[in-house]
């Protein structure tokens, strides 16, 4: 099927985009709510498509529409075309509804930044590139996406680059984005040389047909492109310092949406996964050991939207081992990263809303007591605390679970190490959120005297009680008769899956739920006492590799930094004294020999009408010889 | 009419004396204009060149020539050497000395090599002793034969070498044409500027050279009343190719204690 | 005595012309052995042509004499802008272009 209102999804936050962008300060004065709107619109046509395809029979639900011939090289043919199917309208509904509401929210958010309108200019382009990435029908339209979505961020992250330290964090996301970016184009030309198509159609046709030592490079190559934009292990490291951008940054593109892009990419390419199964065990084990790095990171921290980061970071990890897991896990990760964006996002709001309150604070040791000034931030923080670690009814719990239980299902040794891995994330979770959730909203004020905390303005809150109410409801909606999951069935489900079962799913949901217990108790038996409002320095070396991110730029500076360095430096005294000295000696020696060729130039008459004599002679004694 | 070839193909005894006569003249008189220092020397020497080579030419039956040679040559071609060397500077002396490192002796023994070979090959062509003569095609009129050769076979390079003299004409007057940068000043411009600029004593007009009653060429500076020459009294042009004479032995007094 | 001995002659006097083309460094008489040089040409043209039994030689020889005057001409002119500009009429002093 084919639908002419597809481009209308990108058009109008692109419009929105251009236009801000365009009229510069002109639009000061309604950038904000022409930005809002270009989005709400955006939710709006994919709210009546959302509609439009349940209508339809499962097997058409699959929409396409063609825009222009876009490269068109001998055999290499591609197509400008956008596809809009039951994976990407979830994407659609996800990324336009939460940025429609981080948009108002940042009407006031914003309100008091002099450049708000190109704030919103950057939002609305990266509304419009998020899009791209999730409708393109080809590995080259999403990879324009994938581009355009890393420099909103990096707009975004430098919003505020007056700061060098916010400067020098967007660049760092940047670089790091390059290596996946790079991985991802490895991908596209692997999936060029073997299949001779990047769309998703193509390969999805002759996936099975292909030598798997292909199958498995372009997989490995994916997975190292969602690893640098999802802050996957080993490329996590930027995703921490990306808080530098303003907080409904940071809740839209650094928790909801754009670092998900990574889920979304193995997602979309399950049938190069399922076909490599080393490559989907690849997946699976970076998706563990990421889970377990930003969860035992995010103990350490004590700026809120740092370890929210990290949290983030985990959570991405959960999804990522999700479709490591095959066709079983997929529409768990999916869900997961559904649910996670509505309470990831809500507490990101929410983190801002305290931020907002408390002067830009985000010193958690500086909060305390919060609670009683700011309620409704409390409860809609609450909400999406009790989401994210897994309690009953709550939206966590259903897609955590799910993803543990698959885990552990994976079969053998690596079911156990995986799920272990997911159970022991789970409790730790529960410990870090709940030792956030403490230091900010209970106990005793230990903020400074000229700090006024107070309940920010409705069109802030009012984002947050719509994303708490997701977190709240959308995990119950979505597990319904295992709605989600039937729902992706035509997109990620090709014949059989087998289920094994280790443990049943009841054990496994009480035992994580205890594992939760476990965590939050820790957590509360080690905070509810007063806490210092400077963070102790007499801690052990767990506690201080924990703070410096699990010394995750140490080892990027040493191993990648330095090196790269003294290789640069060496490589350019090589330019210097053999490159350059090449060509300074090829300009001495026509300078030396010009010099000395010159000599014979002097300028003197005579010494001209000699050589003229002498060449007579030379040709009087050619022809002399010659009638010899 | 000269002629000394009296049997055609042979040169006869006269012409062999008269040749033996003056060639080596003729290559002595070229050697001179190498050596000597004036141009004004080499500039004779070039005219008994020439003149000994029209006597060649009327005694190989090229009278015309030999008139035109005479004519054009030693007439209009070594006039205009003469007035050039005028212009600047008929007894100015060239120093003989090489200033070029190593030129002298390339262009010796280059000569040597050039000379040599051209006589060798002249001798191993061997044309001049079976000569077929011009008495037979010459008939009793040169410059007849000649012209009907200019004007039928040769009528297109005559027209070529024609418009070649008109070229060389205008080249000859755009060469020394001297185009005006400025007005030329009036009268009254010069007037205002001999008050203006210098001394005063320059207002009434410079000195004129010449020493009063002695010596009044232009290349004697005048005296002033202290008893030194007036600089001011000589043409520029003069002074800048050094043909200045010392106005001393004309000094009136100098000149009594000399003849005491 | 046969008429090769005006071309030994000729041939003589178009090296001394060349010898001092080479060595004066006065540019008139530059000048004057370029126009030795010609008329060494000359007498080998008049002598060919008695040689040869034809007047094509002093044709040519009488083409010769126009170019050497129009060559003076033109040349005498190059002198005398020189020596306005430069105040000599040494060829040594007309190398402005090896600087």
């Amino acid at each position: 099927m084919t639908s002419s209102l597809l481009v209308y999804l990108i058009a109008l936050p692109l419009a929105g985009a251009a236009i801000l962008l365009a009229a510069g300060k002109r639009s000061n004065s309604w950038g904000h709510l022409l930005g809002t709107a270009t989005s709400a619109a955006s939710f709006g046509v994919g709210a009546y498509l959302f509609t439009q395809m349940l209508g339809r029979a499962t097997s058409d639900r699959a929409i396409e529409q063609r825009l222009f011939s876009w490269i068109a090289v001998g055999k290499f043919q591609v197509d400008a075309g956008l596809l809009l199917d039951q994976l990407s309208i979830c994407f659609v509904l996800l990324i336009t509804g939460v940025g429609t509401l981080i948009h108002i929210y940042s009407i006031a958010y914003m309100s008091h930044d002099h450049d708000r309108r190109r704030f919103f200019a950057y939002l609305n382009l990266f509304i419009a590139a998020m899009l791209l990435l999730v409708l393109g029908n080809s590995y080259l339209n999403l990879y324009v996406g994938w581009e355009g979505v890393g420099l909103a961020s990096y707009l975004l992250i430098g919003f505020w680059n007056q700061k060098p330290t916010y400067a020098a964090a967007a660049k760092k996301a940047f670089v790091m984005n390059r290596i996946g970016d790079m991985g991802l184009s490895f991908a596209i030309m692997i999936a060029f040389a073997t299949f001779g198509t990047v769309s998703f159609a193509g390969v999805k046709e002759h996936a099975h047909h292909a030598s798997s030592t292909a199958l498995t490079a372009m997989g490995i190559m994916l997975l190292v492109a969602a690893a640098g934009k999802s802050a996957q292990f080993p490329l996590q490291a930027w995703l921490g310092d990306a808080m530098a951008g303003p907080t409904p940054v940071s809740a839209l593109i650094h928790a909801a949406t754009m670092v998900t892009a990574g889920v979304y990419l193995i997602t979309r390419s399950n049938f190069v996964f399922d076909a490599a199964p080393n490559a989907q065990l690849a997946v699976a084990i970076i998706g563990a050991i990421t889970l377990l790095f930003g969860a035992l990171v995010g103990t350490a921290k004590d700026d809120i939207k740092k370890a929210l980061a990290a949290s983030t970071m985990s959570q991405i990890g959960y999804m990522i081992l999700g479709t490591g897991l095959g066709a079983a896990g997929y529409a768990f990760a999916i869900m997961h990263l559904l649910t996670h964006g509505f309470f990831k996002a809500g507490m990101f709001l929410g983190a801002g809303s305290v931020m907002h309150g408390m002067d830009d604070e985000v010193n958690m040791r500086k909060y305390g007591g919060l609670a009683k000034f700011m309620p409704i931030t409390a409860v809609t923080f609450g909400f999406g605390y009790l989401a994210i670690i897994g309690v009953p009814p709550f939206a966590g719990f259903y897609s955590k679970d799910k993803i543990i239980e698959v885990a552990l299902n994976a079969g053998g040794a690596r079911g156990i190490l995986l799920g272990g891995a997911a159970l022991l994330g789970a409790a730790i979770t529960a410990f870090y959120m709940t030792r956030v959730v403490i230091l900010t909203f209970a106990g005793a004020k230990r903020w400074d005297a000229k700090a006024h905390p107070h309940e920010s303005p409705v069109l802030m809150w009012l984002p947050m009680a719509i994303l708490a109410i997701g977190s709240i409801t959308s995990g119950y909606f979505f597990s319904r008769g295992d709605a989600l999951r039937n729902w992706l069935a035509p997109v990620v489900e090709h014949g059989h899956v087998e289920e094994q079962e280790l443990l049943s799913p009841e054990v496994t949901s009480l035992l994580a739920l205890g594992l939760v217990l476990i965590g939050v108790a820790i957590a509360v038996l080690k905070y509810r006492r007063e806490v210092a409002d400077t963070a102790p320095t007499n801690v052990s070396i767990f506690t201080k590799i924990a703070r410096r991110d699990l010394l995750q730029d140490d080892f990027n500076e040493a191993v990648f930094m330095r090196p790269g360095q003294a290789i640069t430096s060496g490589l350019v005294s090589v330019d210097e004294k053999v490159i350059d000295g090449a060509v300074r000696g090829v300009g001495a020696m026509t300078l030396g020999s010009g010099s000395a060729i010159r000599t014979t130039q002097n300028g003197y008459v005579r010494s001209y009408a000699a050589a003229i004599l002498i060449g007579a002679i030379l040709l009087i004694g050619a022809i002399w010889v010659v009638v010899q | 009419m000269i002629s000394l070839a009296l049997e055609v193909g042979k040169v006869q005894t006269p012409e062999a004396v008269m040749f033996w006569f003056l060639a080596p003249l003729a290559v002595i008189a070229a050697l001179g204009i190498l050596l000597v220092k004036k141009a004004v020397h080499s500039a004779l020497l070039m005219a008994w060149v020439m003149v000994t080579l029209a006597i060649f030419y009327i005694a190989q039956d090229a009278l015309f020539l030999g008139i035109v040679q005479i004519v054009v040559y030693t007439g209009a071609v070594m006039m205009l050497f003469l007035f050039i060397l005028m212009l600047v500077g008929v007894d100015s002396a060239d120093s003989l000395t090489e200033t070029i490192r190593g030129l002298r002796p390339i262009a010796i023994v280059a000569a040597v090599g050039f000379g040599g070979l051209l006589i060798s090959l002249i001798g191993r062509a061997t044309m001049g002793s079976d000569m077929t003569g011009l008495a037979g095609s010459d008939g009793a009129n040169n410059i007849e034969t000649l012209s009907s050769l200019l004007f039928t076979k040769y009528v297109w390079a005559f027209e070529v070498v024609s418009a070649l003299l008109i070229t060389a004409a205008l080249g000859a007057m755009v060469l020394a044409h001297n185009q005006r940068t400025t007005a030329r000043p009036t009268q009254r411009q010069l007037s205002a500027a001999r008050f203006r600029t210098g001394s005063l004593a320059a207002a009434a007009g410079l000195p004129g050279p010449g020493v009063f009653a002695r010596h009044n060429a232009v290349d004697v500076p005048a005296l002033l009343p202290d008893g030194t020459a007036a600089p001011t009294s000589i043409s520029a042009t003069l002074k800048a190719r050094g043909d200045v004479i010392d106005s001393k032995p004309f000094q009136l007094g100098e000149q009594i204690d000399e003849e005491e | 005595m046969d008429a090769s001995y005006y071309l030994y002659l000729a041939a003589l006097l178009f090296t001394i012309g060349a010898v001092g083309v080479v060595v004066r460094r006065n540019a008139i008489v530059v000048f004057m052995c370029i126009e030795l040089m010609l008329n060494a040409a000359n007498l080998a043209f008049v002598t060919f042509s008695r040689i040869n039994g034809n007047l094509d030689g002093q044709v040519m020889a009488f083409f010769t004499m126009v170019v050497a005057a129009c060559e003076v001409v033109v040349g005498l002119a190059i002198i005398v802008t020189i020596f306005r500009s430069r105040r000599s009429a040494s060829v040594d002093d007309a190398s402005l272009l090896k600087r």
